[in-house]
């Protein structure tokens, strides 16, 4: 009997190679510069930053099933923050991360308010919330409104020093934040998680705390987004609210995760990467490449809801990086298992993460 | 030419089949009961041959036309109209509200919001009352007479008792009689075999998705279909080698 | 103060006009459509085309602009908004943002990034103004907007109320699948709702183009007007949204007296005390805030 139940797997043989393999990126990204241009340097820099936009958004949307369109409230503070602590005489680095962390202590307020509302309704407060806000730094006499300021304090760095520091900076933030989500996911929220994406009223009746597990994500997002915001002021070092403050933020993060594939943790990732490509080789065209990425986030909207990867993991069984439980039938469990599976087949539940 | 026939009909609620090959005709003025336990699939039949579920194979035909991928506004419009269960009434809208709404199809006919209120008395001080605060039966009242407002050739009520009291159950089907007998075709679903029986001419009794038991309601006995209802009639039929 | 307030309630039409059409297709179809300021947008550029380019003055270009706006109402919601709508709540919103995005950057692509108005082609009517008693001057352009909104609300409460399709529009809002069992093309009334929004939007972007300037990227600034006003207003009918619209053009008016920059800040400020307080005394259900129970008689 023992021989024959059902095993239960975290991952699959492919996720485990995959699991070394994230390891070794890690590994080979950490050591990149010694062998990139300095701009080739930034641009890695840029891409880590959406990385991390895609897959906070992503835990907004995708797992919480919170669609806000005002995420750029939490970018725009991020840098803020960061610009105000180190004018207060704050280490410029070190800011950069207190003010994530400032971030997301006042996101918490905001979620007791916003997360009542829903859907659409959510997405458009958001909005709203951004706007007010962008409104209110610009009254701060530091900021002199649309004039801006700087992150002055950095320049006691020299160029190619801090383009280093703020590679390895971002680069590390990646990971960790990816690294919360990961564990978050695979955790015993992450089931919670699952169930409130799949069916979230039906969640709440047998017993899954939504608002909190939602709250967690809201802070978790707002945290990760403010992170984004600051490391981009560092690349950056002038603070234009209007800049950061700016909805095309939100539309790049909607872009990536919906191309990438939504409520999917690596879809995110790859929507990231793609999103870098695009930029890299359409940046230039300008409006032009607004109007193709509005165009691309509406036809997929319509016509690829699930992205590349939601598509790719549904037609071929694809899973890399595995947040959830499969159990897996054994060869000659038809006897056991009530005639479920057949002799010599082997039946995998889907799962969906 | 029957008026309605039901070919093997299956219809799918995802992976539980609700209906499993289902066949019968009724004739024009003929009044058909559905009955059998909950979940044997008359309410899903009755849907699916008012559109409101798309059946997974077999063919419904009315009037001699396939209704196969036809809407349920486009059959209302063909003269097919359902009374759905739980009255589904607009609750926001007026008693003349959900009245006029039955009009939307357009077919010409003698049911008017005026003769609704005739022939439901229970309604007229209610008229422009909203629905969600009627009572029970003035809420059956108002269900039927939408369906009605479509001058219906087919009219199908499903569960028209369910909730209401006895006396409001017998005054219901007061009003069904004098549409019976005015020649109306009725296909009705009913939990209370009595009832079934004595208001159609034909009966159906079905388990499990499928037709246990049909014949003319004269003359099967209330045995032979409690049997059905039960499931013993298949299983006697069953064991008895042909 | 008087003038001010009055300026203010007139202001108010204007947002009452560009927030029905957002309350009313989220009342039928349950769907915030985020390109609603865009489109508004849209159809104030086109109506700059016709008078710059074709001398057709405004009022007589709406001839041509409000059939087209009905007509990108009924596309929109036969080949976008119904197609997403069946992949859950949460997709439309990715859809119709997709869409603010492309039009925005679309009429950027057109027009560039200058601001326009309307205003030069409707004569002295932009500047023209009665005096009330107590010298207060009300500009003749924001009565007739006004004025536009009260009979547009009027109009549109008439047409839910007493005409079949009023009728069926509301039957499909409340159920659709029980509309389509008693005779009504739910999807036929959907795009005729939708349509009828955006007609609403296109007169909206008309005034807006009149009493002030915009530019391709407005949009977003009209869709949170919008919302807000539908919000604020919200709970009771579509003449809620008028007083939503007057109370979010009184708030501004005196954010804007407060501080030189505290106008928006005043129109925002006050949505959020409204929500908080609607969401502090009463639970708010599936429907959500913006649900018009669209069956209240007038």
């Amino acid at each position: 009997m023992s021989a024959a139940s059902p095993v239960i797997e975290r991952g699959t043989a492919a996720s485990r190679i995959a699991g070394i393999g994230v390891i070794a990126i890690i590994l080979l990204l950490a050591l990149a510069p010694q062998f990139l241009s300095a701009g080739a340097v930034d641009r890695m820099t840029a891409l880590f930053i959406y990385v991390i936009l895609a897959a906070m958004w992503n835990a907004l949307a995708g797992f919480g099933g919170l669609v806000s369109v005002g995420q750029q409230v939490f970018f725009g503070l991020g840098a803020y923050f960061a610009v105000r602590l180190a004018n207060a005489g704050l280490n410029p680095f070190v800011s950069l991360f207190v003010s994530a962390v400032v971030v997301g202590a006042v996101s918490w307020p905001i979620s007791l308010f916003m997360l009542r509302l829903r859907n659409g309704e959510f997405a458009i407060g958001m909005w709203v919330i951004a706007a007010l806000t962008h409104l209110l730094v610009n009254l701060d006499r530091l900021i002199q409104g649309e004039t801006g300021t700087s992150l002055i304090s950095l320049n006691v760095y020299d160029a190619s020093t801090r383009r280093l520091i703020i590679y390895w900076l971002a680069l590390a933030s990646m990971t960790a934040l990816l690294a919360i989500l990961f564990g978050l996911l695979r955790g015993s929220t992450g089931a919670a998680i699952r169930a409130i994406r799949d069916n979230e009223d039906a969640a709440a009746s047998i017993g899954v705390r939504v608002t909190g597990t939602k709250r967690l994500l809201f802070v978790l997002a707002a945290f990760g987004i403010g992170v984004a915001g600051a490391l981009w002021l560092a690349t950056a070092i002038t603070f234009q609210p209007k800049t950061y403050f700016s909805v095309q933020w939100t539309a790049y993060m909607i872009f990536m995760v919906l191309v990438g594939g939504i409520g999917t943790f690596e879809g995110a990732i790859l929507g990231a990467l793609l999103f870098f490509l695009i930029e890299t080789w359409f940046g230039g065209t300008g409006v032009w490449y607004l109007i193709g990425l509005g165009a691309t986030a509406l036809v997929f909207s319509l016509l690829l809801p699930r992205g590349l990867w939601g598509t790719l993991e549904e037609r071929f069984g694809w899973r890399l990086l595995s947040v959830g439980y499969r159990v897996r039938l054994p060869i000659n469990a038809s006897d056991t298992a009530g005639g479920t599976a057949s002799p010599g087949q082997v039946s995998t539940s889907r799962e969906k993460a | 030419m029957s008026l309605l026939s039901v070919e093997d009909l299956v219809v799918r609620h995802g992976l539980l089949q609700a209906v499993r090959g289902v066949t019968f005709s009724i004739e024009r003025g003929e009044t058909l009961a559905l009955v059998g336990a909950n979940g044997a699939g008359k309410t899903t039949l009755l849907r699916a041959i008012a559109g409101a579920h798309q059946a997974t194979s077999g063919r419904v035909v009315f009037d001699g036309a396939d209704l196969s991928g036809v809407p349920s506004h486009e059959r209302v419009r063909k003269g097919v109209a359902l009374v759905p269960e739980g009255r589904r009434l607009f609750v926001q809208m007026t008693v003349e509200e959900n009245l006029l709404l039955g009009r939307t199809a357009g077919r010409p006919g003698d049911w008017s919001v005026e003769r609704v209120l005739e022939t439901f008395p229970n309604l007229k001080p209610r008229r422009h009352a909203k629905a969600g605060h009627l009572s029970g039966g003035e809420q059956q009242a108002t269900a039927i007479g939408r369906a009605l407002m479509s001058n219906p050739d087919l009219l199908l009520l499903d569960e028209v008792s369910l909730g209401l009291s006895p006396l409001v159950v017998d005054r219901v089907y007061a009003s069904l009689q004098g549409l019976i007998s005015s020649g109306t075709t009725i296909v009705l679903v009913e939990q209370d075999l009595n009832r079934a029986l004595s208001v159609s001419n034909k009966v159906i009794c079905m388990l499990e998705g499928r037709v246990a038991l049909a014949g003319d309601s004269k003359n099967v006995s209330r045995d032979e279909v409690t049997k059905a209802y039960f499931g013993l009639h298949r299983k006697a039929a069953g064991g008895v080698p042909a | 103060m008087t003038n001010q307030i009055v300026q203010g309630i007139l202001l108010g039409g204007y947002y009452a006009l560009i927030a029905c059409g957002l309350s009313f297709m989220f009342s039928v179809m349950r769907i915030i459509n985020l390109a609603h300021g865009s489109l508004a947008i849209l159809s104030a550029f086109a109506l700059w085309l016709l008078a710059s380019r074709f001398h057709i003055s405004p009022f007589l270009g709406l001839a041509i602009v409000l059939p087209l706006m009905a007509v990108i109402g009924w596309a929109l919601q036969r080949f976008l908004l119904e197609r997403s709508a069946r992949g859950g709540a949460l997709l439309p919103i990715l859809t119709t943002f997709g869409l603010a995005i492309v039009i925005d950057n679309v009429l950027f692509e057109q027009f560039g990034a200058d601001t326009r108005s309307l205003a030069p082609f409707i004569g002295s009517l932009s500047y023209d103004s009665w005096e009330w008693p107590g010298s207060i001057y009300v500009g003749k352009l924001a009565v007739i907007i006004f004025v536009t909104a009260v009979v547009l609300l009027g109009g549109l409460q008439l047409f839910l109320t007493r005409t079949g399709l009023g009728r069926s529009i509301r039957a499909t809002s409340e159920d659709p699948d029980t509309a389509g069992l008693v005779g009504v093309d739910a999807r036929r009334a959907n795009a005729l709702a939708a349509a009828i929004a955006m007609v609403t939007v296109g007169l909206a972007g008309a005034f807006l183009g009149m009493r002030a300037t915009f530019d391709p990227y407005a949009g977003a600034t009209q869709l949170l007007f919008a919302f807000e006003a539908a919000v604020i207003g919200g709970a009771g009918s579509l003449w809620g949204t008028l007083v939503g619209g007057i109370v979010l053009a009184l708030a501004q008016t005196l954010g804007a007296k407060i501080h030189p920059q505290g106008f928006l800040i005043g129109g925002h400020v006050a949505f959020l005390i409204v929500l908080f307080i609607r969401l502090s005394t009463s639970g708010i259900g599936l429907r959500g805030l913006l649900h018009l129970p669209t069956g209240k008689t007038p």
